[in-house]
């Protein structure tokens, strides 16, 4: 009973300090803010690809393809580019495309999720390296379609990305407006804030039962060892699909969340690079350790921003030689290096819990 | 009486390239047996395990179990009929518990899916229960119930042994095939498991045993086929099969006979 009060104490100060982060952080300015929205992105991302990497054992290098396709699908369905383009959408929708929040989630999970499915198919009987290689290659694939399908018909309006996008309308409230509450005024970001925030909540708490489930235990016994877990009766197909689209359905939800919070998307923002940043923050955090990957996914998308304070006074020292987007680039590279050979498990890894004791034993099948 | 038989395996043939690996091999387990089948290094034993239990597709062969046609054609469709098996090499789910491995077990013999989990819904937390209850109750059954909330990997060999034992147990099968379980134990290992084998029989499960050493099967088995360059050469009770004398010529060489 009493570690059940104290268990809730806790929770409620975490939760109050949650609630407060932003309206103290506005303080010294929205940006601030702002790094604090993009990296609950990255958790919500992170969360996802866990599932992949974590649960199942599945590398996945081209998980940022289903973060765009999520991106791209609330920009088509939410931006001005369509109703320009087409005149039969204009004329479907005259007063042009909006699509309210309580549709976009479930469609961008749902799409996202058809989209794992459909990559993850080919990729069913490759493992390690190999599955690692062919799914980076189907994240490029994504990333160069939505680059160059704007001939002949103008879809993605390629490179110059879509702009406009319409940021998330709850009932009357707009999130990208500032929301005056009397005696505290929440601007645009703060209001996001608290959207991705109740997502992550959403994330963690889903995650955690699916972990503790049947399918989670099945997902856990695949990667340990998949012809023993296909021994045991597990259907290893249909489950790593499960895990595919589980996983893309995370990366669907953030990302039509990430064109909402931008306003405007293009390619570019779904590089590799995006990739290996969420593969290293599942990794670096702890690997199938929900809250390992949700540290591993702050400190990574906060480092860049905090180091570019740091380099800015580095590259003062030195008196300019230095470049400062170089200089942060190769710190974050060094932050990596000392946490791995310092932690190789992760920094927050699953509690190493049952070594066994040595206790001499006297064997015997009777219990 | 074909009820009382549980495995009905004939003229299984499997070629690897040009090696001949069974040719016409068959067998007929009925309930309650502890059927061994053997022979020496490179026979086609584990070859014709992994055929029965679908790991690999056979070139020919009939295959039944309780009467019931089936083809091995898919590993978990074949653990879900009730063929549940162990591995020469132990293939536990090493980063999981001991309690995990034996739920794991369980996955076939269960059905709440994702909706479950997530919203939690009473059938599935009674469902997890008794998912959790079995496998500690197979865990004590074993004899390792002690180390359920260890990691697999950290036990030791034997009752790393016996942990893979309870974990095909778990799945309820109707014929439980053990592939070399006594490989790399010592004696006293060697007769905790024998005792096991013998447990599991007398609780009546159906067993199909892969094993080298001699004794243990002449001990534990009610019937032997003995495979020689992926040919049944013998058939029958251990006593008899032991004075056969193309058996000791398959063991020992020609003229020792």
């Amino acid at each position: 009973m009493k570690l059940l009060d104290r268990r809730l104490v806790v929770f409620l100060a975490c939760a109050l300090l949650l609630l407060a982060l932003p309206v103290f952080a506005q303080q010294f300015g929205n940006a601030w803010v702002r790094i604090v929205d993009i990296a609950l992105l990255y958790v919500l991302l992170a969360l996802g690809l866990n599932i992949v990497v974590g649960y199942a054992g599945l590398l996945d290098l081209g998980y940022i393809a289903f973060y765009a396709v999520g991106a791209y699908l609330f920009g088509l369905m939410a931006s001005p580019h369509l109703w320009e383009t087409f005149p039969a959408v204009h004329a479907l929708f005259p007063n042009g495309l909006h699509t309210p929040l309580w549709v976009v989630i479930p469609l961008a999970a749902g799409v996202a999720a058809i989209a794992g499915v459909l990559l993850g198919a080919p990729t069913l009987k490759l493992r390690g390296d190999y599955l690692a290689i062919v799914t980076l290659g189907f994240g490029e694939i994504i990333r160069v379609f939505l680059n160059n399908l704007d001939a002949p018909l103008n879809i993605t309006n390629g490179p110059k990305g879509l702009s406009q996008i319409d940021p998330i309308r709850i009932g009357s409230l707009d999130l990208g407006r500032t929301l005056e509450l009397g005696f505290v005024s929440l601007p645009s970001v703060t209001l996001y804030y608290y959207l991705f925030l109740a997502l992550v909540v959403a994330s963690v708490l889903l995650c955690h039962r699916l972990e503790r489930s049947r399918i989670g235990r099945a997902w856990m016994a695949i990667r340990e060892d998949e012809i023993a877990a296909k021994a045991m009766g597990i259907d290893t197909r249909n489950l790593k699909l499960l895990a595919f689209a589980m996983g893309a359905s995370f990366g669907g939800v953030a990302g039509s969340m990430f064109a909402a919070f931008q306003k405007f998307i293009s390619p570019e923002s779904f590089a590799l690079q995006e990739s290996v940043m969420v593969v290293a923050m599942v990794v670096l955090g702890g690997l199938g350790h929900i809250p390992g990957v949700i540290l591993g996914a702050l400190l990574l998308a906060a480092l860049p921003e905090v180091l570019r304070y740091v380099a800015g006074d580095l590259q003062a020292l030195t008196g300019g030689r230095l470049d400062a987007a170089i200089l942060r680039q190769l710190l974050v590279a060094l932050a990596m290096i000392a946490i791995m050979l310092a932690r190789p498990r992760g920094l927050w890894p699953a509690r190493e819990h049952g070594r066994r004791p040595a206790t001499p034993r006297s064997g015997g099948a009777s219990s | 009486m074909s009820a009382d038989v549980v495995l009905d395996v004939r003229r299984v043939s499997k070629r690897f390239g040009g090696l001949q690996a069974l040719s016409d091999v068959g067998l007929r387990i009925e309930r309650g047996q502890v059927y061994g089948l053997i022979g020496p290094n490179g026979a086609g034993k584990t070859t014709f395990f992994n055929v029965i239990t679908g790991l690999y597709a056979p070139d020919a062969g009939e295959f039944a179990l309780e009467g019931r046609p089936y083809q091995p054609s898919a590993v978990h469709e074949v653990a879900k009929a009730g063929i549940a098996r162990t591995f020469q090499n132990i293939r536990l789910f090493a980063d999981m518990t001991a309690l995990e491995n034996v739920m794991v077990g369980r996955h076939c013999r269960t059905r709440s899916g994702l909706l479950g989990a997530v919203l939690r819904t009473r059938g599935f937390r009674a469902e997890e229960a008794a998912i959790e209850s079995r496998a500690r109750e197979l865990l004590d059954y074993v004899g390792i119930g002690r180390y359920a909330e260890f990691r697999a990997r950290t036990l030791s060999y034997g009752d790393q042994r016996r942990l893979e034992i309870a974990r095909a147990l778990a799945t309820e099968p109707k014929l439980l095939a053990l592939d070399e379980p006594a490989a790399g134990m010592n004696a006293t290992e060697k007769g905790v498991l024998r005792e096991l084998i013998d447990r599991i029989r007398r609780d009546g499960r159906t067993i199909l045993l892969i094993e080298h050493d001699v004794k243990l099967v002449m001990g534990l088995c009610d019937r032997v086929t003995v495979l020689d360059y992926g040919k049944p050469i013998a058939e029958g009770a251990p006593a008899e099969v032991q004075r056969n004398p193309q058996v000791i010529e398959a063991y020992l060489g020609a003229g020792q006979a």
